[in-house]
């Protein structure tokens, strides 16, 4: 089960059926929307690229990492690229596991670590015709510490 | 001023190497002696380049396979050096450089060119020790002949006193260390061992592959380009003088072949690079 890409429309009900298991009592996902502000900006769509030969390599080791540090059954993320209009999916994240807890746990753990770690980059285009990437334009970014796990990061912009 | 002097090179190399105890210009690292690094060095970046030598060295065999220019004028010192070149060639500017200091890279040449006042009489570094001029790693323009010549008629000898007099513009280097100069045994061996993991002596082939924000600012989404970069550190400022790249090295990640890297990793032919900037996905 491999995270990947795709420029249509995230299927989730095909996605869902690859997390299906005798053993799991239940299954949590996570979908990430365009919304339309963010910063105060009033947001018109997204534009999504990435690099992605890096991409799917570290996508794939935090979906492994998630089924190391939980007791889970499966666990897939699935991201769009290209041009989103608001209300769009542009990320699903799923996860079934036996017990409740842990797929809620490993659900919040894999869409943090793919929004930190994995190569993908959005461009924010807002009302007036201005547009940005998000996290470079401002260049406020402070050094992060992608290996320090379990700490909430709290400027998530899902 | 109606029109920018070309630049010609200049590599100094008559010193009498008297703290080294041995013959600077013949100091090898990796196996190519000093003259030849900044002779090479230079080479890549204006149209010609010339060794200073005394004419008692014309024949000295380090020295005597590049074209020289014999000091012709009266005096002691890298001074009679540079105003033989400028008196050899009047039309022509000359990047003038040491031949010891083995951490120049191309990315300090560029930008000294870049960033040259042709107006001025040269354009130096300001030394990251003592905040003086470095006049052995600078552009000297053509009207600085008749200045040196006044300057020296006046007892005058130093270059370094020459640059502060004239209030000649000063270019902080984007590295510190590119102009350690080594003079002694112990300076040497130092800078032999900082350079031997990532030496390099011929330029090679890298691909550049850029995404997002950088991509835009380079204009243009890959590259393949020949480069003396040894690191991807040294790329990426070799690339930041080229495009103006408005994120700093702090704000990126770098991966060399799909995968995480360092940014001191030794580069080889072939590699493809990708700087990384501020990931923003879901």
């Amino acid at each position: 089960m491999h995270f990947r890409f795709t420029d249509a429309a995230i299927d989730t009900a095909s996605a869902r059926r690859e997390l299906l298991d005798r053993g799991a009592g239940g299954y949590v996902s996570f979908e990430g929307w365009v919304r339309d502000h963010n910063e105060g900006q009033d947001v018109t769509r997204l534009e999504y690229e990435a690099f992605q030969a890096l991409a799917v390599k570290e996508g794939d080791r935090i979906l492994t990492e998630a089924l190391r540090r939980f007791p889970i059954k499966h666990a897939l993320c699935i991201h769009r690229l290209g041009s989103l209009d608001l209300t769009d999916m542009a990320v699903w994240v799923g996860v079934s596991a036996a017990h409740r807890g842990e797929a809620f746990d490993a659900c919040r753990f894999v869409i943090d670590e793919v929004k930190h770690r994995v190569p993908i980059w959005k461009k924010e285009h807002y009302r007036g015709g201005n547009s940005g990437w998000v996290n470079c334009e401002r260049c406020a970014v402070a050094p992060r510490h992608p290996h320090e796990h379990g700490h909430d990061h709290g400027h998530d912009a899902a | 001023m109606n029109s920018v002097a070309p630049v010609y090179g200049l590599i100094l190399a008559g010193g009498a190497s008297t703290r080294m105890r041995t013959d600077k210009a013949a100091l090898r690292y990796q196996g190519k002696t000093q003259l030849e690094r900044a002779f090479d060095l230079a080479g890549r970046h204006v149209l010609e380049v010339f060794v200073s030598v005394r004419s008692s060295q014309i024949t000295e065999p380090t020295r005597a396979a590049h074209p020289l220019i014999v000091d012709s004028v009266e005096g002691e010192g890298p001074i009679v050096g540079i105003r033989s070149a400028l008196a050899a060639y009047p039309k022509a500017a000359w990047l003038v450089l040491a031949c010891d200091l083995p951490f120049l890279s191309d990315a300090v040449l560029e930008q000294l060119l870049a960033e040259r006042d042709p107006t001025a009489l040269a354009t130096a570094f300001r030394s990251a020790h003592d905040g003086l001029p470095e006049p052995l790693c600078a552009v000297w323009e053509p009207a600085a002949g008749a200045a040196l010549a006044a300057y020296q008629r006046g007892g005058g000898h130093c270059p370094r006193k020459f640059l502060i007099g004239h209030a000649a513009p000063l270019l902080e280097p984007r590295d510190p260390r590119a102009l350690d100069n080594i003079n002694t045994p112990e300076e040497y061996a130092q800078a032999e061992d900082a350079l031997s993991p990532i030496a390099r002596t011929d330029p090679m082939q890298l691909t550049i592959q850029y995404f997002a924000l950088m991509r835009e600012q380079a204009g243009r989404s890959e590259e393949t380009l020949e480069t003396a970069a040894a690191t991807p550190a040294d790329l990426f400022s070799e690339l930041t003088l080229r495009y103006g790249f408005t994120l700093s090295r702090e704000q990126l990640k770098v991966a060399v072949n799909s995968e995480f890297s360092d940014w001191s990793r030794r580069l080889s032919s072939g590699d493809a690079v990708v700087f990384i900037p501020p990931v923003a996905g879901g």
